[in-house]
C-alpha cells in the first residue's frame, strides 16, 4: 500500500495467483534440467559400455548420504509449511533452519566429493581424464555439469530460504484496509487519535461516500494467531522449489551412481 | 464494457502524473505496467536502431563484390550481432514486453499484471542483457563472428568474445520467462467480472499462447548456452566432437528453443492485427474463437518443427520427413487466421489509416513469408536453397515483414491511448508506402539471389550476383529512410501531436474506455464486462 500524490496504489495479494507463477516456474526449471537429460539419455545410449566403467569412479556412499539428507531435508521444509499453517511459528523457523543446515550438509559433502575427484586430475579438461574413452570423458563433462548445476540450485534455495526465514522473524506491518463493500460501513464515523488525558491529537474529517478506502497501518510482532493464508504463500512456494531441487537430486543420484 | 463513456478531461489524474520517485527514477522503479511496457517500447526501439545501422552497413558493404568498407572478420561480427540484437532485444521481447505489457491488464480489466515486482525485474534483466550484448562487441578478443544461433563447436573454437554474447542471450532469455510468468497468472486470475475466456480480446489470447512458448521453451535454450559457456570455460565435451560430443545435439537444443520462439515472436503481432482489422472495417472479427484457438494450435504445433532447420545437418531422413509433415501443419492455423482477417474486412466500412496500412501490408508480406516458408518445409526443395539468400529473404519476409509490420501497426494504432497525442496521419502514411516499397525492394530480390545460387553470410560474391545487391541495398535506403521519417513522426508528435481523446479510432476492446493516456490504476472502478470484444453496437464512428 503506497501513497502517490493522494492516490491509493492497491498491490493485490493474490495467494493462488502466487501458486500459479510458482508453478510454472518450476516447468522451467524442469526443462532447463530436461534439456541436460537428453544429452545424458543420447550419450549414454551411444558410449552404455563407457558410463558403467566410469561410474565405478563416483563414490556411492557420499551419494547415498547426501540422497538421505536432501530427504530429510524435504520432510523438515514440509513440516515447516504444515507448522505454520497451523499458527506455531517458533516450531516452523526452526524447522526452515533445519533444512538450511541440511542443504549447506549437502554443499559440505559435495565439495569433499568433488575436492577428491580433483585431487586424483578427474576434472573437465584435465590431462588425465582426456586419456580416457570418449564415453567416460562424456561421463565426467555430464556428471560435472548436472551436479554442479544442481548444487547451484541448492545453494540459491539456501539463500531463498535464508531470506523467507528472515522476513518471517521480522514481520512488523499490517495494513488493514476497508475498501469496496466495506467501507461504507464507515459512514459518518471519524478517526482519531487521542493522547494520555485522552485529548484529540489528531482526527480524520468525517468519512463520507466520497471515501473509497480507509488505511490503517499496525505494527506488530507476528504471533501465531496472526498468521493468515497470505502469510505462508512465500513459505509455500520457496518450499516448492526445494522440493524440484530435492527431485532432481532424486533422478540424479542413480543416473550417475547406480548405473554400474 | 458496459458503457463507453468518456470521464472528460480533467476528471482524472494520467499515470505520467502520478509519480512516486523524481526524474528518470519514477520511470527505472516504476512497477507500473504501463510505466515498464514504454521503458521495454523505448529501450527495443534503440536497440532496433542499433540492429538497422549495422544492417546498413552490411547492405552498404555488399553493394560490390570484394572489399567495400570493412575487413571479413569484422562483417561476420555484423552479421552476428545484426542477430543477436534484432532478435534477442527487439523481436523475442517484441509487442509482447511492450505493448503487451501497456495493454494486457487493461484488456481484462485489470488495474495491473499479477506479479508487478517481477514485472520490473525482468525489465531490469532485458537492460541487463542488452548491455551485455553491447559490451560483448567491444571488450575481449573481438566481437563474436558465430552467427546469432552460436552453432558448436565453432562457437567453442573462434578466439572472439563468445561467452559475453552467449551470457548476454542467456539473461535476456530469463527475462522473457518472467514476462511469461507473469503474463499466464495474470491472465488466469485477474480478468474482471464477466470477463470469460472468449470475451477476451484476441491480443490477449495471442499474447496467452505466447506465454506458454516462453515459459516452456526458453529454459532449453538457457542450458543450451551455459553448455556452450562450460565447453569454452571447462571444456566438459558434450558438443565438442574431439571428445566425443555430438554438435548435432547441439542444434536440436538450439532449435527446440529457437523455432517456438519465431511463433513467440510472430503470435502477439498476429494477436495486434486481428484488435486492428474489426476496429477500421467496423465489422466484428469474423471467425473469434478460430482465431483464438488457431492461436494455442500454432504455439502447440510450433514446438514440435525445430528439425526443418536441420534438414541438412546430417538428421536421419524419418526425422526430416516427419518434421517437414508438421512444418506443413503450421500453414493451416496460420491461413486460418489469415482467411479471417481478410473475411473481417469484407463488406466492412473501410477506414483507411495508418495502422490498417500496416497491418495490411503485414498480410501481404507474413503470407509471402509464410508460402516461401512452405517451399523450404519441402525436403526436396530446402536441400537445394539451404543456407542461402533465399532463407535469408524468407526469415526476414515473416520476421520483419510480420512482426515488424505489427509492430508498426501497434504503434499507430495504440500511439493516441499511451501518449494522450495524435500523430501527423499523412506523415505515417508517407512513411508507411516507403517502408513497404523499401522492404520488397530490398528482400524480394534475396529470393531470387538464393534461387541463383548466393550462399548466406557471405562477404565476397562473383560478380553475377552484383545486380540483385545493388538492388537490394537500394531498397535499404529507401526503408531506413521510411522508419527513420515514421520515428520522427511519432517522436515529434509525443510533444506537439493533437491531443487525442479516449477512444479516437472507434474502439470497441476496453483500453478505448478509459482517458487517454490512462489513469494510475486504469479504471476508475473495476468494469462488469457484459459483451463481446469486438462489439461495436453503440459505440461511435470516428
Amino acid at each position: 500500500m503506497n501513497t502517490i500524490d493522494g492516490l491509493t496504489v492497491h498491490h493485490h495479494r493474490d495467494y493462488t495467483g502466487a501458486k500459479i507463477g510458482m508453478w510454472v516456474f518450476l516447468f522451467t526449471e524442469l526443462l532447463l534440467f530436461g534439456g541436460m537429460f537428453i544429452l545424458y539419455s543420447v550419450y549414454r545410449t551411444v558410449h552404455a559400455e563407457d558410463f558403467h566403467h566410469a561410474a565405478m569412479e563416483l563414490d556411492t556412499l557420499v551419494g547415498t548420504m547426501n540422497t538421505l539428507i536432501l530427504l530429510t531435508s524435504s520432510l523438515t521444509m514440509a513440516l515447516s509449511i504444515a507448522l505454520i499453517q497451523t499458527g506455531r511459528k517458533k516450531s516452523s523457523i526452526l524447522c526452515l533452519v533445519l533444512t538450511i543446515a541440511f542443504g549447506l550438509w549437502f554443499m559440505v559433502n559435495k565439495y569433499f566429493e568433488w575436492g577428491a575427484k580433483f585431487e586424483h586430475g578427474l576434472y573437465p579438461g584435465s590431462e588425465f581424464l582426456l586419456q580416457h574413452s570418449q564415453g567416460e570423458i562424456l561421463f565426467f563433462g555430464l556428471y560435472f555439469t548436472m551436479t554442479g548445476l544442481h548444487g547451484l540450485h541448492v545453494l540459491v534455495g539456501v539463500g531463498v530460504l535464508s531470506v523467507v526465514g528472515f522476513k518471517m522473524l521480522n514481520k512488523p506491518y499490517e495494513d488493514i484496509v476497508f475498501a469496496g463493500p466495506g467501507v461504507d460501513k464507515l459512514e459518518g464515523a471519524e478517526i482519531a487519535l487521542l493522547g494520555k488525558s485522552g485529548q484529540k491529537m489528531w482526527s480524520s474529517e468525517v468519512i463520507d461516500d466520497s471515501v473509497e478506502r480507509v488505511s490503517v497501518r499496525l505494527k506488530y510482532r507476528p504471533v501465531g494467531k496472526r498468521v493468515r493464508k497470505e502469510d505462508y504463500a512465500l513459505l509455500e512456494n520457496s518450499g516448492l522449489y526445494w522440493h524440484l531441487v530435492d527431485i532432481i537430486w532424486i533422478f540424479l543420484f542413480p543416473l550417475f551412481y547406480l548405473i554400474t | 464494457m458496459a458503457n463507453h463513456a468518456i470521464v472528460g478531461a480533467g476528471a482524472y489524474v494520467d499515470f505520467y502524473k502520478a509519480k512516486r520517485y523524481p526524474g528518470v527514477l519514477s520511470w527505472i522503479l516504476s512497477t507500473d505496467h504501463k510505466r515498464i511496457g514504454i521503458l521495454y517500447l523505448a529501450s527495443m526501439l534503440s536497440f532496433f536502431l542499433v540492429g538497422m545501422s549495422i544492417g546498413f552497413l552490411m547492405r552498404l558493404e555488399l553493394i560490390a563484390p570484394g572489399k567495400q568498407l570493412v575487413d571479413p572478420q569484422t562483417y561476420n561480427a555484423f552479421f552476428t550481432l545484426h542477430g543477436v540484437i534484432m532478435i534477442f532485444l527487439f523481436i523475442v521481447p517484441g509487442l509482447s514486453a511492450s505493448f503487451g505489457n501497456f495493454f494486457l491488464p487493461i484488456h481484462i480489466g485489470a488495474p495491473d499484471v499479477a506479479f508487478p515486482r517481477l514485472n520490473l525485474l525482468s525489465w531490469w534483466l532485458f537492460i541487463a542483457g542488452g548491455t551485455l550484448a553491447v559490451l560483448s562487441m567491444f571488450t575481449g578478443s573481438g566481437p563474436p563472428d558465430t552467427g546469432w544461433t552460436f552453432y558448436a563447436p565453432y562457437s567453442i573454437r573462434t578466439g572472439t568474445n563468445v561467452i559475453l554474447a552467449a551470457f548476454a542471450a542467456f539473461v535476456l532469455g530469463f527475462s522473457s520467462i518472467l514476462t511469461g510468468i507473469n503474463f499466464l497468472t495474470t491472465v488466469h486470475r485477474m480478468r474482471a467480472p464477466g470477463m470469460g475466456w472468449f470475451r477476451m480480446p484476441l491480443f490477449v489470447w495471442s499474447l496467452y499462447a505466447t506465454a506458454w512458448m516462453q515459459v516452456l521453451a526458453t529454459p532449453v535454450i538457457g542450458i543450451n548456452l551455459l553448455l556452450i559457456i562450460s565447453e569454452r570455460l571447462f571444456g566438459i565435451g558434450v558438443f565438442d566432437p574431439a571428445k566425443g560430443g555430438d554438435p548435432i545435439l547441439y542444434q536440436h537444443l538450439f532449435w527446440i528453443y529457437s523455432h517456438p520462439a519465431v511463433y513467440i515472436m510472430i503470435l502477439p503481432g498476429m494477436g495486434a492485427i486481428s484488435e486492428i482489422m474489426p476496429v477500421f472495417s467496423r465489422r466484428t472479427i469474423f471467425g473469434y474463437k478460430f482465431i483464438a484457438y488457431s492461436s494455442i494450435t500454432i504455439a502447440a504445433l510450433g514446438s514440435l518443427v525445430w528439425g526443418h532447420h536441420m534438414f541438412t545437418s546430417g538428421q536421419s531422413y524419418v526425422a526430416s520427413t516427419i518434421f517437414s509433415l508438421l512444418t506443413m501443419l503450421v500453414a493451416i492455423p496460420s491461413a486460418v487466421k489469415v482467411f479471417n482477417w481478410i473475411a473481417t474486412m469484407y463488406k466492412g466500412s473501410i477506414h483507411i489509416e495508418a495502422p490498417l496500412l500496416f497491418a495490411m501490408s503485414f498480410i501481404f508480406l507474413f503470407s509471402v513469408g509464410g508460402l516461401t516458408g512452405m517451399m523450404i518445409g519441402t525436403l526436396s526443395f530446402d536441400v537445394h536453397v539451404h543456407d542461402t539468400y533465399f532463407i535469408v529473404g524468407h526469415f526476414h519476409y515473416t520476421m520483419f515483414g510480420g512482426m515488424g509490420m505489427a509492430f508498426f501497426a501497434a504503434l499507430h494504432y495504440w500511439f493516441p491511448k499511451m501518449f494522450g497525442r495524435m500523430y501527423n496521419k499523412a506523415v505515417a502514411k508517407m512513411a508507411w508506402l516507403m517502408i513497404f516499397v523499401g522492404f520488397n525492394t530490398l528482400y524480394f530480390p534475396m529470393f531470387i539471389l538464393g534461387w541463383l545460387g548466393m550462399p548466406r553470410r557471405y562477404y565476397d560474391y562473383l560478380p553475377q550476383y552484383q545486380g540483385g545487391h545493388v538492388v537490394s541495398t537500394i531498397g535499404s535506403w529507401i526503408l531506413i529512410a521510411g522508419i527513420l521519417i515514421m520515428l520522427s513522426n511519432l517522436i515529434r508528435s509525443l510533444r506537439t501531436g493533437e491531443k487525442a481523446d479516449g477512444n479516437p479510432w472507434g474502439g470497441t476492446t476496453l483500453e478505448w474506455t478509459v482517458p487517454s493516456p490512462p489513469p494510475l490504476e486504469n479504471f476508475e472502478k473495476i468494469p462488469h464486462v457484459d459483451r463481446d470484444p469486438y462489439d461495436f453496437e453503440g459505440v461511435s464512428a470516428r
